[in-house]
């Protein structure tokens, strides 16, 4: 019966628009069972949103529709659930109720009648002996109404006045009138103690704190770290620069520098030295410690858990060079092999350097050394 | 007249639903739906790891074969998770290899991934054909390894965005010559040298190739071979990009880059010379994805005359040093942009370069189906975010950080309370939001009265008071994730109604004035709750006072009870004093469960948990049929 795809295309958006909107609609029957005594608001007047957003100039008064649940494509299905026989009980229409199934913005002010006036916030949560009542109705018993709303008159929305701005480039519409939106009102739960921003008088004091922009804050501004230090990254430099990059490097030349770079275990930014700078592996072995040791103390405070200290002491990075340490200098040669640093004099470890690498000396036997092709791993 | 339908026909029918949320909604419908949904569904999403376990996934779905895992918490991705924190795969993977599982296809995000468990996952499926891994870490080039050597089949590597410890090299070189399906390969983030030879004949023996994506080692001249070999690619991530466009090497790759003509998706560019951008104007035309937030070096004139020749885009991640220019070039050119992503190339500098609200307002004029925006900018001001709004009212994704985070308007001095407000208020199927700049509690009351579709929010240093979240929770009927930090809500907010939290996903409070106290009374009352505190201040978390603030406070809904991974500085409270089944024994009169419907957000969601819990479980007995009569009077054609 389904051989054919239109058909049964058709047939699966039947299916399963009936299914999606089952749910909707058995919240709509089943409340009809009931006779629920807060029906009687007045489902006649629809509340009016303030239109936030000028159009032409004008103030348009948003009726708030009834909201149906089926888009209108779910509309051109009609339905109807019933026994075998075609009993007529179940025939389910949609109409201006589902505005009140439809649960409205509602801005719960049980919470707001227990807070202090004088703008500290007292929370009121249950003691522990009040633990056998679910939490969520010994606070919010205003959270399960649904009711539509009196206005509740808002003074001058602030963003209308917002003055004609000196970018001419911005193609904004210029100062409205603020006298038609204050006949606007916003839906407001005003069921219990009205909410009026003017009256507010809520202001905790630790405000001003969170205010001051503070500085260099814990994952702000919300970017991966491999984006922090794009600009600053050497890689970005264009491919003019002279010679002398190791990845260039050209055998028997006598360049200036050579920048070589220097990646350490731990630490997902890499580094660049000048070779060049430096006539013994001592030296570039002390380099190595001061270029590396704050970023690895920042980095093991990133990650610390709960019990290490915040301000984490620099530790240096010894014994690079002898297999003492916690850390071993390694680099790979013009060849792609790599080696321990240290083995040939100082000029012609300079001359075939291409690359320098920290690692950690745990995994020192883990590697390879030589040869870089691989066989396959054992299965 | 026909009540009934055979089991094979609804499953054939439920063959054409593929969307999460649908199928879900499928499973509610009465008993016989849900069980042929449950064993004809393949693809199965988990938001959160810890909502549930690998048992009772398998309990559910015995046929999965594709499965989405997420782990984390988001503000993991900006260091505010430590790294400890939890989210490993490895049970899951144990788990379903034990049962016998045909896994094809695993998605993980913000996981911790083990070599070990890439090893027991390349060994365990003998179908697997594609992994899946972003913002994931733990793991090594090993792992890649064993994955290669072992997935016969494998059609899908696809690594973004991890952090990969990959100083050994050597993996592509473990696919056997007999691998010829890979379809996708992705190893833009990996830091390391990879076999260039075995990668050129990996690429040549792969005749169904569509997505390479290569990291920074791969040279130029690879490139180019790489592209004679594959010119049937769509999407091409190119790593390392420097070269003398005079050069015959520069000749050699615009040749090939030439015959690439199905290539819609470019990126990479991770080592880039701007003088050679001029090679890749020949596929400029076709691109729908350009993603150059890798390349600082591309900037000014270089980057708006490529831009220029990219007509088709509807996506595009750029960095910032395009200034307000290049964002008004991309508005007069990219007519068809749906998605923008401007990154801060200098974060914490002076950014001169760096956009401002003109630009976006530029882009918002320019391009009418913009519906996705992530944008870093020096400053923002309401009238800006008024004409945005007015301008793209199709917003589904609006995610907005002003560097300075409580910065004002400039030009009035106002918070963005009313600029937010329009968004909302315009952009009705809003899902995401991220906040940023000086907001008070009227940014809120905006979003809980009008963004009633929104389903993630981002708050950072915002709000006044409690108000603010409570607006949002009552608000907000869809939400399922919540993230907050630097905001002055606490206890009382936090407290006003717990039973939200069981409708969403997760909420997460950091540098907030919630207290312990807090946080013990939610895990105590709702055993539906993992409650997860986080306290770096040096004081483990069993030494604080019940008055004293949480540093970080993660709660999320879950089936499982608390988990037994967390570390010891991280502590999860379940104690439920009184009767811990007393949810079971609790018989809801008709009027409850009526209530409990409307009062949560029963099928709007990805994640099948909610249909798994208790609640669902007793509700579905209100339909004592076994199967949905169905009589069809007329339906139209559609």
């Amino acid at each position: 019966m389904l051989n054919q795809q239109g058909r049964g295309g058709m047939w699966v958006a039947l299916c399963f628009e009936f299914a999606s909107s089952w749910i909707e609609r058995k919240e709509v029957f089943l409340s009809n069972l009931e006779m629920e005594s807060d029906c009687s608001k007045n489902e006649e007047t629809c509340p009016q949103l303030l239109d936030l957003i000028p159009q032409e100039r004008e103030w348009y008064t948003k009726r708030k529709d009834g909201k149906i649940h089926l888009s209108s494509e779910e509309k051109k299905l009609e339905l109807r659930l019933g026994p075998p026989g075609g009993d007529d009980n179940w025939s389910i229409k949609l109409n201006a109720k589902n505005n009140r199934e439809r649960d409205e913005p509602v801005i719960s002010l049980g919470y707001l009648s227990s807070m202090n006036n004088n703008g500290k916030q007292a929370p009121k949560f249950p003691s522990p002996e009040d633990h056998h009542h679910p939490v969520g109705s010994v606070l919010s018993p205003s959270w399960t109404k649904t009711h539509h709303h009196d206005h509740q008159q808002l003074t001058n929305p602030p963003f209308l006045q917002f003055p004609s701005t000196p970018h001419q480039s911005l193609p904004v519409t210029a100062k409205e009138s603020s006298q038609s939106c204050c006949t606007k009102a916003v839906n407001m739960n005003a069921e219990e103690k009205p909410f009026s921003p003017t009256a507010n008088t809520v202001a905790p004091p630790n405000t001003s704190l969170k205010r001051s922009a503070p500085g260099p804050v814990v994952g702000w501004p919300p970017i991966r770290s491999f984006r922090k230090n794009l600009a600053t990254s050497s890689s970005s430099k264009p491919a003019s620069e002279p010679p002398h990059k190791a990845a260039n490097e050209k055998k028997g030349a006598e360049p200036s520098a050579k920048f070589v770079k220097i990646n350490m275990d731990g630490v997902p930014i890499g580094r660049k030295v000048d070779l060049k700078a430096y006539d013994s592996y001592e030296k570039l072995s002390a380099a190595v410690d001061e270029l590396f040791r704050g970023l690895l103390a920042a980095q093991r405070d990133s990650c610390a858990g709960g019990i290490v200290k915040k301000v984490e002491e620099e530790k240096t990075i010894t014994g690079l060079l002898d297999g003492s340490g916690e850390y071993t200098l390694v680099y790979e040669d013009n060849e792609g092999d790599r080696m321990l640093v240290g083995d040939v004099p100082w000029h012609m470890f300079v001359s075939t350097v291409q690359r320098l690498r920290v690692l950690k000396s745990s995994e020192l036997s883990a590697l390879s050394l030589g040869s870089s092709r691989q066989g396959k791993i054992p299965a | 007249m026909m009540n009934y339908f055979p089991d094979e026909v609804l499953e054939h029918v439920f063959d054409f639903i593929t969307c999460h949320k649908d199928r879900n909604s499928v499973s509610l419908v009465c008993k016989s739906w849900h069980r042929i949904e449950r064993y004809s569904r393949r693809r199965v999403f988990i938001g959160n790891c810890y909502s549930i376990s690998p048992e009772r996934l398998i309990a559910r779905f015995p046929g999965v074969k594709s499965l989405t895992l997420k782990g984390k918490p988001h503000f993991a991705d900006f260091n505010l998770v430590p790294y400890d924190w939890g989210g490993f795969v490895y049970p899951w993977i144990k788990v379903l290899a034990e049962t016998g599982i045909g896994l094809e296809e695993l998605r993980l995000k913000r996981m911790v991934v083990s070599d070990e468990s890439l090893e027991l996952l390349s060994k365990s499926f003998v179908n697997f054909q594609s992994l899946v891994l972003v913002s994931c870490d733990g793991f090594s080039a090993d792992g890649l390894a064993a994955i290669a050597a072992n997935c016969r089949f494998l059609r899908e590597l696809d690594l973004q965005e991890n952090e990969v410890d990959d100083h050994r090299g050597h993996w592509l070189s473990c696919f056997p010559e007999s691998c010829t399906s890979l379809v996708s390969l992705n190893f833009a983030c990996l830091k390391g040298e990879v076999n260039l030879g075995a990668l050129e004949r990996l690429v040549s023996r792969s005749p169904n190739l569509k997505s390479l994506r290569l990291n920074r080692s791969v040279p130029l001249d690879t490139l180019q071979k790489l592209l004679m070999r594959a010119p049937q690619l769509v999407d091409l991530g190119i790593g390392s990009y420097v070269h003398d466009p005079l050069s015959e090497a520069s000749n050699k790759l615009k040749h090939a880059i030439q015959r690439c003509k199905s290539i819609m998706s470019l990126s990479g560019f991770l080592e880039v010379a701007p003088r050679c951008m001029s090679a890749i104007y020949p596929i400029c035309g076709n691109l729908t994805t350009l993603n150059l937030s890798y390349a600082p070096g591309i900037h000014g004139n270089k980057l708006t005359k490529l831009i220029q020749h990219c007509r088709k885009l509807q996506r595009l991640w750029i960095l910032d040093c395009i200034g307000d220019k290049g964002l008004g070039v991309v508005a007069s050119t990219c007519k068809e942009l749906q998605e923008l992503r401007v990154f801060p190339s200098d974060p914490f500098g002076a950014g001169n370069d760096a956009v401002t609200e003109e630009g976006l307002v530029l882009v918002s004029a320019g391009c009418p189906k913009l519906n996705s925006l992530l944008y870093f900018c020096q400053q923002m001001t309401n009238a800006a975010l008024i004409t945005v709004a007015k301008n793209c009212p199709n917003f589904i994704r609006f995610r907005l950080c002003i560097l300075d985070p409580v910065r004002p308007d400039p030009v009035t001095n106002q918070p963005l309370d009313e600029g937010f407000g329009a968004i909302v208020q315009s952009c009705k199927q809003l899902k995401r939001l991220s906040l940023s700049g000086l907001l008070t509690d009227q940014v809120f009351l905006y979003i809980g009265m009008y963004a009633e579709q929104l389903e993630m929010l981002s708050i950072a240093f915002a709000a006044d008071s409690d108000k603010g979240m409570l607006y949002v929770l009552n608000g907000c009927k869809k939400l399922r994730k919540l993230e907050i930090r630097d905001c002055p809500f606490g206890n009382a907010a936090l407290l006003e109604d717990v039973g939200k939290y069981e409708t969403m996903r997760s909420l997460w409070m950091s540098s907030c004035e919630v207290t312990l106290g807090g946080c013990k009374t939610v895990a105590e009352n709702m055993p539906s709750l993992n409650v997860e505190i986080i306290n770096e201040s040096g004081q483990t978390v069993f030494n604080l006072d019940e008055g004293q603030k949480v540093d970080k406070m993660y709660l999320y809904r879950t089936l499982v009870g608390h988990r037994k991974d967390a570390p010891e500085s991280n502590q999860t409270y379940l104690k439920c004093r009184g009767d811990l089944t007393r949810s079971d024994h609790h018989e809801p009169s008709l009027n409850d469960m009526i209530k409990d419907m409307k009062l949560k957000n029963i099928s709007g969601d990805d994640d099948f948990i909610i249909s798994e819990s208790n609640n669902f479980k007793l509700q579905s007995q209100l339909f004592e049929k076994e199967e949905a009569e169905i009589m069809i009077l007329k339906w139209k054609r559609l």
